[in-house]
């Protein structure tokens, strides 16, 4: 159990050292132009990271998987493509994996 | 002016409930995958402390699987490492002192700092504060439904909660971020940079070095051309 609390600790203090570091330490001040360039396209970039990794890394990282998470976001993206919101594309994901993967365990 | 009087402050919280719906389904299966590994305070206590899903799950992962304290710390904060340049992409938006700064960076989470993204390296800090808020208490009180209903909820899995995340990911990057030109480009790039990574790199790592996509900025031309 010590190791419990000793993870929690540790990972909070770290974690918002990290957050609170270019907030405290850059924070303010005007940075050139060709930064700000770089800047606005760090939310595409991570966000695009973040949907494959979800999507095709196994839980605990370290190896790609195909299971029915992808045809979750799969169908999710067709309901953004079709100009649907953002909810029940979402909805519509974990509705699709559920189904898959009772299809595939029955 | 209080930032909670600010108009975009509200819009933030409107734009916010949404991912609290998620983030309350996400919560329960935290609650329910760690409620084995730590018993039932703890899980609550990290989700309050940490408010960070992916290095909470990763974290718990590698206890669950007998791996120890210390590399549970580092699987978080590999996966927390993210927040570096995100907080460095802010920095510039921000006002105020450095504990006012500091409370900024520490209510990012992905979402509001996606959303709060307004182009040309600025962010919307009012908005992205109220779209982080409603996420917060569904964070925690997912957890400890998850933690004391676990029984009857069964596996998450069964129910595709793991999916939730990845298609909010997605919807946001479809609404807010996939214009055509450099920003289809760093998404395209950052995508294809994480995805090839992650079998030969721990995990955290390919959404971090995906951030190096964003590097095209350096190349782009707004006004058309040199």
């Amino acid at each position: 159990m010590t190791e419990v609390w000793v993870t929690i600790a540790v990972l909070t203090v770290a974690t918002a050292l990290i957050r609170a570091s270019g907030p405290v330490l850059l924070g303010g001040r005007e940075l050139p132009p060709r930064m700000l360039d770089v800047i606005a396209l760090l939310a595409p970039a991570l966000l695009a990271a973040l949907v494959v990794v979800e999507t095709f890394s196994a839980p605990a990282g370290g190896e790609l998987e195909v299971d029915a998470r992808v045809l979750g976001v799969g169908a999710a993206g067709v309901v953004l493509a079709r100009g649907g919101s953002a909810l029940p594309a979402v909805a519509f994901a974990a509705v699709v994996t559920a189904l898959a993967r009772a299809i595939a365990g029955a | 002016m209080s930032v909670v009087s600010d108009p975009t402050f509200r819009d933030g919280v409107r734009a916010g409930i949404p991912y609290a719906v998620a983030a309350i389904l996400l919560g329960i299966s935290f609650g329910v995958l760690a409620e084995p590994v730590m018993g039932s305070v703890a899980p609550i206590v990290m989700s309050a402390a940490l408010f960070a899903g992916s290095a909470q799950f990763a974290a718990t992962a590698v206890l669950g699987a007998g791996g120890g304290a210390a590399a549970a710390i580092l699987a978080g904060i590999l996966l927390n490492a993210r927040y570096g340049p995100m907080g460095i992409a802010i920095a510039p938006s921000l006002r105020g002192g450095r504990a006012r700064r500091a409370a900024a960076g520490l209510a990012m989470i992905d979402f509001s700092w996606a959303a709060a993204n307004r182009g040309g390296g600025r962010f919307d800090i009012a908005f992205m504060l109220g779209a982080t808020l409603p996420s917060y208490p569904m964070w925690v009180v997912g957890t400890a439904i998850g933690v004391l209903a676990g029984d009857l909820i069964g596996d998450p899995e069964a129910l595709g909660l793991d999916a939730l995340f990845p298609a909010f990911f997605l919807a946001l990057l479809v609404q807010g971020e996939l214009r055509p030109g450099p920003p289809a480009v760093a998404a395209g790039l950052g995508a294809a940079l994480a995805l090839v990574l992650v079998p030969f790199v721990p995990a955290g790592i390919p959404i971090i070095a995906a951030s190096a996509a964003a590097l095209v900025g350096l190349w782009h031309r707004p006004e058309g051309g040199p």
